[in-house]
């Protein structure tokens, strides 16, 4: 293969810039008729521009571009959360949709690349959420450490609950998982040093001293939303992950995983151990999940059993697959469609959800490997191989 | 002198069926054994019994000197044993190169910071996987190598088999077992499939292979022996020539009217 045309800048700076126009429509939109036309203008544009093949430029622009795009990526973020400073609830939830994201970076490893499901999800937040709050109120650690610590519990909570089912195939995997997502939330509803139903207060984030849940005041009349500070943190932390998942994907370990969700038969005949690989898939998506557990619970200040759910779990999943099972660029449009679209319908109720299904199942029809399918894997984009 | 394979007494039964009855057989370095015989007469058992697929009932497999019976798949490969699958088990979303690289699995670092931290290693064990893959598809084929990166389910059946039978080659191992290569081809793409391993055995002559066939022209074209299994039992052991004029040979192949 000769060297690839370094195709031009221009596709991938607009997808950003359009990226973050829909993110800021849709978070901004105040009447149900700009948050419908904001989201169907969005899905439409994926759907149509994925057909007449945009998103090809889009990916060799990019793949030419690799430290332009994120780097304009990363300031398109910072970009977004200034203009949204003022704008509490718009920035809550735009800090709710990174956390689904980085819940659903951890589902694309575990279920994307290594074909375990993982119908616990949003219980394996729970459990970060619940080392981050315990941890926070009872040692003096400092809250980095607390957030670190919360996603390394939570990986070994996952591993030690995939052990017993190496030896076994098929389905057991994803059985053990939902009983643990039920049996987790009941655990908590009776556990009382763990707050019981009423869950637990968690206090606010503090970095280098620097407390999060004061509001940036400049003078009398300026004053940011605290929000604005989270949601700075949850760019960064947003971003580290991403490009960790992304290197996984790239590299002899993506290979590893897809071998052995393809075929783990053929797989170990060439040595590939699938359990130890399957372990280690479903270890880094619970860590990952637990840090947006913990991050959650302080974002939130509050958590409760209610709080990871089943139903959560399943939203999680649906992030996943509407997004494109096994791209971690396809979470950010799935998790702004399911978290903000019922929040923003609130006022036609229960039809919101009816609607909001309707429009997920005529995307996955339209398109069935989501709004942004997984593309094939290049080592090193835009470089000659 | 210990052979490179030894098998004595392999026994394995499917319920009641005994899918091999005290199987022996051997073989040594760089020698290429015809394993041949009628439909479920225990080929493919027997093979997947050595790569440790299948639990044997009784007997022993021994390879380099060791005994390597019952042990799970992934440990027979790392002693240098590789297959392929009657039918093709080829990750057909993913790419050629890919392929390749699940068949030199063993062979690649799969650490923390080849991988995800310093990257400039993994980067240059791509560019010599690649010039590496290049030079062994070129055996089978002139154009197989400018399609490295295209996904195999655009291959036609024949590159499939050839990019099969590379997978295996990859790690340059040191016994090779194809199942039936040639199934599902037109006996002058088996011819040429045959001709290119041929080619691969003369550059690496250490190489030994056992190769399932039921075609015995492909057969005479490339073994200097025979094992002819029946019902699961070894009927017969020698050159093409012996087999072939042995009367159980005949009878189980071409059916009674042999004995008229």
């Amino acid at each position: 293969m000769g060297t690839p045309d370094r195709a031009t800048i221009l596709p991938a700076l607009a997808a950003i810039l359009a990226g973050a126009g829909a993110t800021l429509a849709l978070l901004l939109a105040e009447t149900q008729w700009h948050v419908a036309v904001v989201a169907l203008a969005g899905v439409a544009a994926l759907l149509i521009g994925g057909r007449a093949g945009f998103g090809d430029a889009i990916h060799r622009s990019v793949a030419s571009h690799q430290r332009v795009t994120s780097a304009t990526a990363w300031l398109a973020g910072a970009v977004v959360v200034f203009l949204l400073r003022e704008h509490n609830f718009e920035l809550l939830m735009l800090c709710t949709v990174m956390l689904y994201v980085l819940a659903g970076l951890g589902l694309t490893v575990q279920f994307g690349f290594a074909g375990v499901v993982n119908f616990a999800a949003a219980a394996f937040m729970g459990v970060g959420a619940y080392t981050a709050a315990v941890l926070m109120t009872s040692t003096g650690l400092p809250h980095l450490v607390v957030v670190l610590a919360a996603g390394v519990v939570t990986a070994l909570i996952g591993s030690v609950l995939l052990l017993p089912l190496l030896r076994t195939r098929g389905h057991y995997a994803a059985l053990i998982t939902i009983a643990f997502g039920i049996l987790f939330r009941t655990f908590l509803e009776v556990n009382d040093t763990l707050g019981g139903p009423q869950g637990l207060k968690v206090p606010g984030l503090q970095i280098f001293g620097y407390a999060f849940n004061e509001a940036i005041e400049f003078d009398d009349e300026t004053e940011w939303s605290f929000y604005t500070a989270y949601a700075g943190v949850f760019i960064v932390v947003l971003g580290l992950a991403y490009t960790l998942v992304r290197r996984v994907e790239r590299s002899w370990m993506g290979l590893a995983l897809d071998a052995v969700r393809l075929d783990e038969t053929a797989a170990s005949a060439f040595g590939l151990n699938g359990a130890a690989w399957k372990i280690a898939a479903f270890s880094f998506g619970n860590f990952l999940a637990g840090i947006a557990g913990a991050l959650y619970a302080i974002l939130t200040a509050f958590i409760a059993p209610a709080s990871f759910t089943f139903g959560d779990s399943l939203l999680l999943l649906s992030i996943v697959i509407l997004g494109g099972l096994g791209n971690p660029l396809g979470l950010l449009p799935a998790a702004l469609v399911v978290v903000v679209l019922p929040e923003k319908l609130q006022v036609i109720q229960e039809y919101r959800f009816l609607l909001f299904a309707a429009l997920v199942i005529l995307i996955l029809l339209l398109r069935p490997g989501g709004l942004m399918p997984r593309r094939a894997r290049e080592y090193f984009p835009g470089r000659s191989s | 002198m210990t052979h490179l394979l030894e098998v004595s007494g392999l026994s394995v039964r499917f319920g009641g069926v005994r899918a091999l009855d005290g199987l022996d057989l051997h073989l040594d370095e760089g020698e290429t054994l015809g394993l041949i015989g009628p439909n479920g007469s225990g080929k493919t058992t027997s093979f997947n019994t050595i790569t440790g697929f299948v639990l044997p009932a009784g007997g022993t497999v021994r390879f380099a000197g060791e005994d390597i019976t019952a042990q799970p798949p992934r440990h027979v490969a790392r002693r240098g044993i590789a297959r392929t699958f009657q039918r093709l088990r080829l990750l057909t979303e993913l790419s050629v190169f890919d392929n390749l690289m699940v068949g030199q699995h063993l062979t690649l670092d799969h650490g923390i910071w080849a991988n995800l931290l310093g990257r400039s290693r993994l980067r240059g064990a791509i560019a010599r996987q690649t010039d590496e893959m290049r030079t062994l598809l070129r055996h089978f084929s002139p154009t197989l190598p400018d399609r490295l990166h295209e996904p195999v389910s655009a291959l036609t059946m024949i590159d499939r088999r050839r990019v099969e039978v590379c997978r295996a080659l990859a790690r340059s191992p040191r016994l090779l077992l194809l199942d039936e290569p040639s199934a599902g081809m037109t006996p002058d793409e088996t011819a040429e499939l045959m001709r290119d391993l041929q080619n691969v055995k003369a550059a690496r002559p250490s190489l030994a292979v056992i190769l399932i066939e039921h075609d015995m022209a492909v057969i005479e074209r490339v073994s200097a022996r025979c094992v002819v299994l029946d019902y699961g039992r070894k009927i017969a052991d020698g050159s093409y020539a012996e087999v072939t004029r042995d009367p159980a040979v005949r009878r189980a192949y071409l059916g009674e009217e042999a004995d008229a």
